[in-house]
């Protein structure tokens, strides 16, 4: 199986406070790799740095061969990502925000491109409506083909489906297991729902204090710890850290 | 470079002006309440000041002309804020952009910008005060350029501002201006300030360019080493400029502030 993404000891210190301690993992290519572990874990920091956007202060991530410190903008061509702590311009219209990003990923054929995406997304019926006027779940399906506008061959997502209705959320789930066998993407899906971690991933990682704590297929992790899904599998493995601490 | 990138990041600004009255009409609001003021207070002038008696128009012309300065460095600010406003900033971040396509689309779209503003204002100042700008002829290019490019380099230092340390330097953004208006001898000659404030100003590219612009307007005069010096200046601070910006982004990547710019 190909690697797609391979991070090699990993870290990132602010100050004296270490985010992330020395992390490795891979990602192969057609596959969703989870990655799990409560609020300020560094599951942030660990995306940020694999898109670029922070320098690290040890280790390397390594994408399609190439070291992202040295080659960052040709990277970014094959790369995209969402999460719901970022946003596309809401006094735009959908299109207009569409159109923008597929020139500043050098789309050839951006209208298509739109069109493609409109119709597997369901966004035709508000195309030309201002951003800012949609729903959380119509946002949501526009910042997902903003992702894929490029086409990417990695895609992170963060919380991709947070405050989406189930039915929105089972849309995007789908759309993203669909897609990602389709083009053969390899994604990091990092998500507080462990019912889609279950269903989308094939390996998962759970992180914890800047570290990967543990890390399996989601029924590996279940039988290891003797629990009857991922969210107690989950809880476990935090609380035993905190008593740990 | 890619011109579809920078094409890119332009029309995302062309798009939201073009969508919004209320944007465009604020463009063009500022510059000509400045205008209508600087022109009754000129008016006085020309009537009651020795120095600029018989000299219709010297204030009202570096009026435009400081006005000019102002637009363009706040439109380039502007630009970066709304980035942040919007949220977007991340995104901007993680699509393969290069700093410099950043900075010559941003250069582009803040001049269009100024233009909205400044156009208007320049139209009106001939039938209500019976003035043209374009009187400095061909040197008033020089003096524009000039400006232009003082003003996206302080647009330049406050952007980098706002790159490392995110929406708290907004302010800066607004004041920057301010504080340097006394010192660039707009409206009176560089004599005025005292001696320690000389010694400053002579470093500012402005104390030059208005200095020029009373001398055409003044004594009909055209002494292009005045509009030497504001070039040298501005190639000095406009490198400065730049350079802090790259180190801008390089820093906000070690300290991670193009993650929580928004926040």
């Amino acid at each position: 199986m190909q690697k797609s993404v391979i991070v090699e000891n990993l870290s990132k210190n602010y100050f004296k406070k270490e985010a992330v301690k020395e992390i490795s993992f891979t990602i192969n290519e057609n596959e969703i790799l989870g990655l799990l572990g409560p609020n300020g874990c560094g599951k942030t920091t660990t995306i940020a740095m694999m898109l670029g956007l922070l320098k690290p202060s040890n280790g390397r991530v390594v994408i399609h061969g190439l070291d992202i410190e040295k080659n960052r903008i040709s990277l970014l061509h094959k790369m995209n990502f969402i999460s719901p702590y970022i946003e596309l311009p809401k006094k735009l219209s959908v299109k207009e925000n569409l159109i923008v990003y597929g020139k500043l990923y050098g789309v050839k054929f951006i209208s298509e491109r739109i069109k493609y995406l409109s119709e597997k997304l369901r966004l035709e019926e508000f195309i030309n409506k201002k951003t800012g006027v949609l729903s959380s779940g119509q946002k949501n399906r526009v910042s997902l083909a903003k992702a894929l506008i490029n086409e990417p061959s990695i895609l992170f997502l963060d919380e991709p489906t947070a405050s989406l209705d189930p039915e929105t959320g089972d849309f995007v789930r789908s759309f993203i297991e669909k897609i990602s066998k389709e083009k053969k993407m390899s994604i990091l899906l990092a998500s507080h729902n462990m019912d889609e971690v279950k269903r989308l991933c094939k390996n998962v990682l759970m992180m914890n204090n800047g570290v990967i704590i543990d890390k399996g297929t989601p029924d590996e992790l279940i039988k290891k710890h003797g629990k009857r899904n991922l969210e107690e599998v989950f809880l476990k493995l935090n609380r035993n850290n905190h008593e740990l601490k | 470079m890619s011109l579809n990138r920078i094409i890119g990041l332009f029309l995302r600004h062309f798009f939201l002006i073009k969508s919004s009255l209320p944007r465009i009409l604020d463009l063009i609001y500022w510059p000509t309440i400045q205008i209508i003021l600087w022109g009754f207070i000129s008016k006085f002038f020309t009537t009651y000041s020795d120095y600029y008696n018989n000299t219709v128009g010297v204030i009202l012309t570096c009026a435009i002309l400081y006005d000019f300065l102002f637009r363009s460095s706040i439109s380039f600010n502007m630009l970066f804020l709304e980035e942040i406003w919007s949220r977007n900033f991340t995104n901007l971040f993680i699509a393969p952009m290069r700093i410099s396509e950043i900075i010559t689309a941003l250069v582009g779209t803040a001049l269009i910008r100024t233009l909205i503003g400044l156009v208007p204002a320049i139209l009106i100042t001939s039938p209500l005060f019976g003035i043209s700008i374009l009187n400095l002829g061909i040197p008033l290019f020089f003096l524009f350029l000039s400006l232009y490019i003082f003003g996206i380099t302080l647009g330049l230092f406050v952007s980098s501002g706002l790159l490392r340390y995110g929406p708290a330097f907004e302010n800066i953004a607004w004041s920057s201006l301010f504080l340097l208006a006394p010192l660039g001898c707009i409206y009176y000659p560089i004599e005025i300030l005292p001696d320690f404030f000389q010694n400053v100003a002579k470093g500012l590219p402005l104390v030059y360019i208005f200095e020029e612009a009373r001398s055409i307007l003044v004594n009909q005069v055209v002494n292009y080493s005045n509009i030497k010096n504001a070039f040298i200046l501005n190639a000095i601070y406009l490198f400065i400029g730049i350079s802090l910006f790259y180190y801008s982004f390089s820093q906000a990547r070690k300290k991670g502030s193009l993650i929580n710019i928004g926040e």
